[in-house]
């Protein structure tokens, strides 16, 4: 991945404190498990997440799998770190552990 | 169209001694379910654990052969206490 676009995708991870990159919108995803995790993160109570549709932009498709070493979609940044795909976002919410770290701050 | 043996197969080469099982699970060779038990996950965090199981499978991936591939990933001691047995 050259140098000019990891940086795009810093900034876009480190931009805001919930970063989601999914196919589609959170109000129309275009893939269950992009679904699966839109609905993950409203069930823990975030309401405040930056959604990025990669379907819009193929070169940040692909770049985002370098990114994280993580070869699949959607993908969850929080406080600029990797936090999981679908799977993993699940078990957290089924532990407790995903609300405390997505709620709004303070 | 992918075997579910042969995704077993590559998972179970990059982690020796690796209890893998993997489901198609809507019959239609592409999207499948893998619960993975092994030593190796020990003291890794999950994502370190699924990005062990995704290395070996990570060509078919890219390609879109494997469109999804659900994952749970225990050490032997997690898979005992959910109950599990060989």
């Amino acid at each position: 991945m050259n140098e000019e676009l990891r940086k795009r995708i810093d900034e876009m991870v480190k931009g805001h404190r919930v970063v989601l990159f999914m196919k589609g919108s959170p109000f129309m995803p275009m893939c269950g498990f992009s679904a699966s995790i839109v609905d993950t993160l409203k069930a823990a109570g975030a309401t405040d997440v930056a959604a990025y549709d990669v379907l819009k932009d193929p070169e940040i498709r692909q770049g985002i799998k370098e990114y994280a070493n993580w070869p699949t979609i959607p993908q969850l940044y929080v406080d600029g770190k990797f936090i999981g795909g679908c799977d993993i976002v699940r078990e957290m919410h089924e532990r407790g552990e995903l609300a405390p770290l997505v709620a709004p701050a303070k | 169209m992918l075997d579910p043996r042969d995704i077993e197969r590559r998972i179970a080469a990059a982690l020796p001694g690796a209890e893998v099982e993997v489901v198609d699970t809507t019959g239609t060779g592409d999207h499948f379910s893998a619960r993975v038990v092994s030593p190796a996950f020990e003291g890794k965090t999950m994502v370190e654990q699924h990005q062990m199981v995704y290395a070996p499978l990570r060509d078919q991936i890219a390609s879109g052969a494997l469109h999804a591939l659900a994952l749970k990933t225990y050490t032997p001691e997690q898979w005992a206490r959910v109950g599990g047995s060989k």
